[in-house]
């Protein structure tokens, strides 16, 4: 498996990740190497072989249909939704302009 | 005088419930060692207060005449993967740093609310991502063993929970959380000769604990011996309603069912984990396994696990393919740093946030993860691992139609020197060979120390079990412990 500069430059932009063309340049034989490692499953048989979703078996729930059922993951905190974020104003998270 | 850390958890509970000695005592005889440790950089965050708020609640309950909770004066150390209020949470990572969670991750509350106190947040691999610790961005984690053969070389306390492994052997804390994804509880514990189990898939809710690759992340203890991990893993497990794939179980009295009588039992050894170019010493240290398990009145049958060889390949789509989509979500606007150039608008700031952010690894396995879902190689790379992840399962169902439990090494070598695998990321990879598969089965399983190599560094062997049959891999794992005599510790240098 060969991985070329302009695919990780791909990868790394479908990722939101910036790179360098050094980088690029030095990621891509690196990830090629793995990409080729784990194409080893090619080999395996798989027809007929479901792919697995859930290790155990379980069920999903439905919580109870009640405002703030668990304070927890309720709602009414924005102060603390907040706390972390590296632009908070006027209650709200800040982002550089995205309308011209 | 008894040293109060060299005593472990069990020994600690029962010594501050019968009065020999107080919970604050023992708080401060950790939190001094914790203070003298920082060579083996175990921890990224000390809270000494924490661990003595809990010593003091638990000498005024026994005061009081109160009954004490299962873990009341018990200080321990928090992989710092687990949010708690209040206090610092990185994952390891740039790209958290100063993030501090408003609220507390429902494995550290159990830890809590069952007595416990902590005493730091414990390094890492970045995002739980490696297997020598070497990934942090808050500089490695040192092993406390040397090699017996004069030189000095700084070694791996295995990955991905290293703080854990060294804080523990080392003394540091008689027990840790750690967590585990592909192995990164029981490498580390085998890597510093202390025990430690990954309980079945959903029995510790994932709430609260910063994501991996959440079809496989569990958390679990590491302490000195199995009834340690056994007293832990009763106050960490427990059915979470904010964890949709916690299992709504009760949790079983794992300590009161200890049993190393191994009479019946039924221990399969996988053939096929008999890998090229393992260390005479490993297998030497299987068979001495296999001759515990038959002392303790076990018997002994060969079983076959086919797609064994292709575990490892299948976790390296599935595990970075989920990280790729955990990790979306720091993007510098929610929590964390924000890397934004003069000029730049919103995209340009995520991918600068990022690149700034994460760690090589890290960006790594999220490229590969990004690559594997993309459009045109989705079904080649990502259904056809999780097909083959069905067919591993699948392997585990047919081996328990023959036996109970399966005994195996826990890592192909001993500790490695650090730097010595950091250049070659396969081979770095190929240490969770054998821990692997059972992660991707969602199976319990454990590591225990068994032995010291020639270089005089600890060996585990590796107990995996039926799903939710953690009392047998504990019982199992009891009979090594009972066996192997372990009482080797790494010397003070720190």
């Amino acid at each position: 498996m060969s991985v070329d500069t302009a695919t990780v430059k791909r990868i790394a932009s479908l990722a939101r990740i910036a790179i360098t063309d050094e980088d690029a340049a030095r990621m891509a034989p690196e990830l090629g190497n793995i990409l080729g490692w784990i194409e080893m499953l090619g080999e395996v048989d798989t027809t007929g072989v479901e792919p697995m979703t859930a290790v155990i078996p379980n069920t999903l729930r439905l919580r109870d249909d009640v405002v703030n059922a668990d304070p927890l993951t309720g709602g009414g905190i924005r102060e603390q939704v907040l706390a972390n974020a590296p632009a908070a104003e006027h209650g709200f998270f800040a982002v550089p302009k995205v309308i011209e | 005088m008894t040293d109060l850390t060299d005593i472990g958890i069990a020994g600690i509970r029962d010594g501050v419930r019968d009065g020999s000695f107080k919970a604050r005592e023992v708080a401060d005889a950790f939190i001094v060692k914790v203070s003298q440790a920082k060579a083996l950089n175990a921890f990224l965050v000390e809270t000494p207060e924490h661990a003595i708020a809990a010593a003091t609640a638990a000498d005024t309950a026994r005061e009081a005449g109160e009954t004490l909770k299962p873990l009341a004066g018990v200080p321990i150390g928090m992989k710092d993967l687990f949010c708690t209020k209040g206090v610092t949470t990185t994952a390891a990572s740039h790209i958290l740093e100063g993030f501090t969670p408003t609220y507390e991750s429902t494995v550290s509350q159990n830890l809590w609310d069952a007595g416990a106190g902590m005493l730091g947040k414990l390094n890492m691999d970045q995002f739980a991502m490696g297997s020598s610790n070497e990934t942090s961005a808050f500089g490695n984690v040192i092993s406390p063993w040397k090699r017996n053969d004069g030189g000095n070389a700084s070694l791996a306390p295995g990955g991905s929970s290293g703080g854990s492994s060294s804080a523990v052997a080392a003394r540091l804390c008689p027990g840790a959380t750690g967590t585990d994804t592909g192995g990164s509880i029981r490498q580390p514990a085998a890597f510093t000769g202390i025990s430690g189990i990954k309980p079945t898939y959903g029995r510790c809710s994932r709430w609260g604990t910063i994501a991996f690759a959440s079809s496989l992340d569990q958390a679990g203890p590491m302490a000195r011996d199995v009834r340690d991990c056994a007293i832990l893993l009763e106050a960490m497990a427990g059915f979470d309603a904010k964890d949709g794939t916690s299992l709504q179980l009760d949790v079983p009295k794992w300590e009161a069912g200890l049993s190393g009588n191994l009479n019946g039992l039924r221990v399969g050894i996988p053939k096929e984990y008999r890998v090229d170019g393992m260390p005479e010493e490993i297998e030497s240290l299987w068979q001495q396994g296999i001759a515990w398990m038959k002392d303790a009145g076990a018997t002994i049958v060969e079983v076959s696990l086919p797609h064994t060889k292709y575990a490892l390949p299948a976790y390296y789509i599935i595990a970075p393919a989920e990280a790729s989509s955990n990790l979306a979500r720091y993007d510098g606007v929610r929590y964390g740093i924000r890397d934004l150039p003069t000029g730049a608008g919103l995209q340009d700031m995520y991918a600068a946030t990022r690149a700034d952010g994460f760690g090589p690894e890290v960006k790594r396995r999220i490229m590969i993860g990004t690559y594997v879902l993309s459009a045109g190689f989705y079904d080649a790379y990502y259904t056809q691992a999780q097909k083959v992840r069905t067919l591993i399962a699948r392997d585990f169902e047919r081996a328990w139609e023959m036996c109970d439990v399966l005994l195996t090494p826990t890592a192909p070598s001993a500790a490695f020197a650090l730097g010595e695998k950091s250049a070659d990321p396969i081979a770095m990879y190929l240490n969770d060979v054998f821990t692997v598969p059972s992660s991707l089965a969602g199976l319990p399983a454990m590591s225990v120390p068994g032995g010291l190599d020639k270089q005089g560094l600890p060996l585990g062997l590796q107990i995996i079990g039926k799903p939710l049959d953690e009392q047998g891999v504990l019982n199992a794992g009891l009979a090594i412990e009972q066996r192997a005599g372990f009482t080797a510790r790494p010397e003070a240098w720190w």
